[in-house]
């Protein structure tokens, strides 16, 4: 949170993009959060994704938990509606929200103890439901607002800063969220920028549940020698399965020079994934393969990352109950109410 | 043949008596009790029918107390007239229940000792497996069969007219014909045998017109409906005993009522949460975005639900909870009935925080309750408990028919629009423009650039910028408890019951206590006890309240908790001497009986004037 007021003041010759918005008026307030955090560098990736997407920012409705990462929508989308919720239940309330009103687009912003300690279940279940979503896990293996407590995402074996070895099995958000039916699911880190942004706007463009689990390490608790969460350990580790442009729909598409080693994926909303690929033979359209590569290479000491599933194909959350097109919110009486002649009728029944 | 004890004096009544059904439960009886109760009704006789039954599927003892009642007394009165004992298990304990000169009716197949019946009782014995063994084949039939042929029994002892539960059997069963013919021979099987080999008890139901319009349901239906016509639209819950009816009927009521006609398509949103933090998260965030949400609960869902409803108080998010109240703490007894979760419900939420509670005391109450809550928690933008119990809740009531006023319209409290932004309106999401404690707010996604707001549970200025200033936190703080006095102007005002003439002692009461409460009330008069009474009916109390209290010199507190939790709320409030409320509680997770009441009233009274003499 921050008690400092950005000012307002636009350069004349900041770029617009076509909704004749500038990148800063996707910016938030000043971040309070450690300098050289890998939070900092996720929120300026979403920040150029929604501008470079030309999102309204007031459309958007970011949502998050408890923690270092939850506190960062106040510092992206300033224009845009938020809410930090309690810890770990910011699943459930994006869930509600989204109920109400299915036309705006829903960005969860969550951290590793938010989502994989006390928000287990409900990031389980928010993933389960297809909510329509982009869902960020800002993943730094340790808690940070609390000074250095381990996560549920560390890994075992890894040292904290006080030299205490993480005895427990750490869990891997990105194989959790494949067995839970996310039909968009990624990893990234968050000082690969080049990846990061295009994945965004690929997973807010997504409909369904989009998962990405951005490695975002600590700099002041877990980056340190004998942390797999440390900028070097990722770097060094780093095995990226694709790289991925985002086209939007009304954006020409390019003729591309290399299709042997480029897959292509429409979404509902017209938008082409355009992934290059880096590792041989990696299908992200095959939920079972990018379990097992997850798993044959996480014991090779990889952390892969990439767009490592997409199913464009699958709906969401109101495909699935069957609500009507009009936002919920927006019903009125005649709607909803169904009056005192179908009451008369409702009471006959019962007497 | 059957048996006959020698009778005690048996005492003849007519449509005022009590008949208690000993059943195992998954044995069919559910259905078969309901059926005779039902039959009485149509008779144009009311009856108050109440379920005590275990938390368990099948095996253990179930009960079924109808109450037949001319004279409109639906409470429970306490005491037994015809005990109906079809469960061996609880065979002493229910013949021990039958008051002096009752009737006991029985399946006399298997011959019982002597010393298993009373001599002040008149015992009916119908060797009813011995009937259903020869009649039919399949276990299963024997069984169903067995609880449809005492109905007939019953009905031909009682007086009740087959015409009447035929009716009954081809409307439930409408399409089904074999079945309704199956149950008809079942039916005359049991009048058949009592036209043979038995007399009609003194007890009678003759056919009378004191039903009048009335509508017979359970309060969980009715507070669904009011949900229905309270405009919510997305409901998120997690099943639990006895709210669980509630979260179904919803369902089933926006299938037939919020189907959009040309789309088939739902005007509503149902979830099944995956727990009841999850749940109350959906409600919040749907709150937040402008839906009227709800859950419905009870208080094990309350306790998890807490830090959300903490959360709704201080970020000011409209949500709506029906808390069907049972037999607490803990897990309690799930499927008995309390008035327990007041205090849990009232402050839920770490640091202060106070909510709004409404009382419904009937069906009628739980729908017009129902739809009031959501108008309620947009006003104020905040959590509105509508706090049910499983008396109520899950048993049917007869009740007045639900009213509906086609001019009444949904208010949406306090809503910033895109116009008015764009007019440019001072938009302070927690600024108290009108005095009355009350903010705007606006819904995401309302205007490009005016409106924005970020919503948390931390605190902020009144423009929603985050602030741990101690001033600015305690501005909030008191606004928040100005909001809560603009609430007691808006919930449903207390109900006052009067002596018939002047007294210094009064009497609150709330929930489904009243009826028995109002029986009470007359029987103490007919003792010469005069009380005022005040029917409570919401949270934060209204002034007539504490003018009642003020104008008696002892008020009677009665509620179905142990610890007093409304006469705790009255003294917290309200500053009230602990001495001057005298509580009356009943919490053996059985519905308050007026006969308890009034005894426990009256031997206060007679305590208080001993004291006073001395």
């Amino acid at each position: 949170m921050t008690y400092i007021t950005k000012p307002q003041l636009h350069h004349p010759s900041l770029r617009a993009n076509g909704l004749g918005y500038t990148r800063r008026d996707y910016e938030g307030s000043v971040s309070t959060l450690c300098a050289g955090c890998g939070h900092d560098s996720i929120s300026a990736a979403i920040i150029q994704a929604a501008f470079e997407l030309e999102l309204p920012p007031h459309r958007v409705a970011k949502l998050s938990g408890i923690g270092c990462s939850s506190k960062t929508p106040d510092y992206f989308l300033g224009a845009s509606h938020g809410f930090n919720t309690v810890h770990g239940r910011m699943p459930s309330v994006l869930t509600g929200a989204n109920l109400a009103n299915r036309d705006l687009i829903y960005l969860g912003v969550s951290g590793d103890g938010d989502s994989a300690s006390i928000g287990l279940g409900q990031f389980a279940h928010a993933i389960r439901r297809g909510v329509n979503m982009l869902y960020i896990v800002e993943n730094n293996g340790v808690y940070g607002l609390t000074k250095g407590q381990f996560s549920a995402t560390s890994d075992k074996g890894s040292k904290s800063k006080r030299g205490v070895v993480n005895h427990d099995a750490g869990i891997d958000m990105v194989s959790l969220a494949l067995q839970m039916g996310a039909t968009f699911v990624a990893r990234s880190f968050s000082g690969d920028k080049a990846q990061l942004v295009p994945l965004i706007k690929a997973g807010l463009a997504h409909k369904g549940a989009a998962f990405i689990d951005c490695i975002s390490p600590c700099v002041q608790f877990n980056n340190h020698v004998g942390s797999t969460k440390s900028f070097d350990y990722v770097r060094e580790h780093n095995e990226a399965v694709n790289r991925l442009d985002m086209i939007p729909p009304r954006a020409p598409i390019q003729v591309d020079y290399a299709p042997g080693e480029t897959v292509r994926v429409q979404q509902h909303d017209g938008s082409i994934l355009s992934l290059h690929k880096l590792a041989e033979l990696y299908n992200p359209g095959n939920r079972a393969q990018a379990l097992g590569y997850l798993q044959a290479r996480q014991a090779r000491g990889q952390i892969v990352t990439g767009l490592l599933f997409v199913d464009p194909e699958h709906g969401d959350l109101h495909d699935a109950i069957g609500t009507v097109d009009t936002p919920l919110n927006q019903l009125g009486e005649a709607e909803l109410v169904p009056g005192a002649a179908a009451l008369a009728k409702i009471n006959a029944e019962l007497q | 043949m059957p048996e006959t004890a020698k009778p005690g004096a048996p005492k003849a009544r007519v449509n005022d008596f009590v008949v208690k059904f000993a059943n195992v439960n998954g044995s069919g009886s559910a259905s078969a009790n309901g059926l005779f109760a039902r039959s009485i009704l149509r008779m144009g006789v009311p009856v108050a029918a109440r379920n005590i039954f275990p938390s368990n599927i099948q095996g253990l003892p179930t009960w079924y107390e109808v109450r037949i009642t001319e004279a409109g007394y639906l409470g429970r009165r306490g005491g037994v007239d015809l005990m109906v004992a079809m469960n061996p298990q609880t065979w002493d304990r229910d013949v021990a229940e039958i008051e002096p000169g009752g009737f006991l009716f029985y399946d006399s197949t298997k011959p019982m000792p002597a010393a298993k019946f009373r001599d002040d009782i008149t015992v009916v014995g119908m060797p009813l497996t011995a009937m259903c063994n020869a009649a039919y084949e399949l276990p299963r039939e024997r069984q169903l069969f067995k609880n449809t042929i005492y109905v007939g029994a019953l009905a031909a002892l009682l007086g009740i007219e087959a015409e009447a539960i035929r009716g009954l059997l081809a409307k439930d069963f409408a399409g089904r014909d074999k079945l309704i013919e199956a149950n008809y021979k079942a039916l005359e099987m049991g009048f058949g045998y009592v036209r043979d080999h038995l007399q009609a008890l003194p007890l009678q139901v003759r056919r009378a017109d004191a039903v009048g319009d009335r509508i017979y349901v359970e309060g969980n239906q009715a507070a669904a409906l009011g949900a229905v016509y309270g405009g919510a639209t997305v409901c998120a819950w997690y099943p639990i005993t006895p709210s669980t009816s509630l979260a179904e009927a919803f369902t089933s009521y926006c299938q037939d009522l919020r189907v959009d006609p040309e789309t088939g398509k739902a005007r509503y949103a149902i979830v099944q949460g995956e727990d009841e933090i999850a749940s109350i998260g959906i409600v919040v965030g749907a709150g937040w975005n402008g839906c009227r949400a709800f859950t419905a609960t009870s208080g094990p869902g309350v306790s998890l639900m807490t830090e959300f409803i903490g959360l709704s108080y201080f970020a000011e998010i409209p949500a709506v909870i029906f808390d069907v109240q049972r037999g607490g703490p803990s897990t309690g007894m799930p499927t008995r009935t309390q008035q327990a979760d007041l205090i849990a419900a009232a402050y839920a939420g770490h640091g202060d925080s106070k909510h709004v509670m409404l009382l419904p005391a009937d069906p009628g109450e739980c729908f017009e309750m129902g739809a009031q809550a959501f108008d309620l928690a947009d006003r104020l933008q905040t959590t509105v408990f509508v706090m049910l119990d499983l008396d109520i809740g899950m048993n049917e009531w007869l009740t007045e028919p639900f009213q509906w006023d086609d001019s009444r319209r949904l208010d949406r409290g306090k809503v910033m629009t895109a116009e008015e932004l764009e007019a440019g309106a001072d938009f302070g999401r927690y600024k108290d423009v009108d005095g009355d404690g009350i903010p705007f707010r606006t819904y995401p996604g309302t205007h490009p650039t005016k409106g924005g707001y970020f919503t948390r549970g931390t605190s902020r200025n009144p423009y929603a910028r985050y602030s741990e200033e101690g001033a600015v936190y305690v501005d909030n703080m008191e606004r928040l408890l100005r909001k809560f006095d603009t609430a007691r102007t808006l919930v449903p005002a207390p109900i006052a019951r009067p002596a018939k003439g002047k007294t210094r002692e009064g009497v609150l009461y709330f929930g489904s206590t009243t009826p028995a409460m109002h029986e009470a009330l007359e029987m103490l008069e007919a003792q010469g006890h005069r009380l005022d009474g005040l029917r409570v009916r919401a949270f934060p109390f209204a002034q007539a309240v504490w003018d009642f209290i003020a104008a008696h010199d002892r008020v009677f507190v009665v509620e179905q908790n142990r610890d007093a939790q409304l006469r705790t709320l009255l003294m917290t409030e309200g500053g009230v001497e602990a001495a001057k409320l005298v509580p009356v509680l009943h919490y053996d997770g059985t519905p308050i009986m007026a006969r308890f009441i009034a005894d426990d009233i009256a031997r206060k009274l007679a305590v208080g004037r001993i004291e006073a003499a001395e």
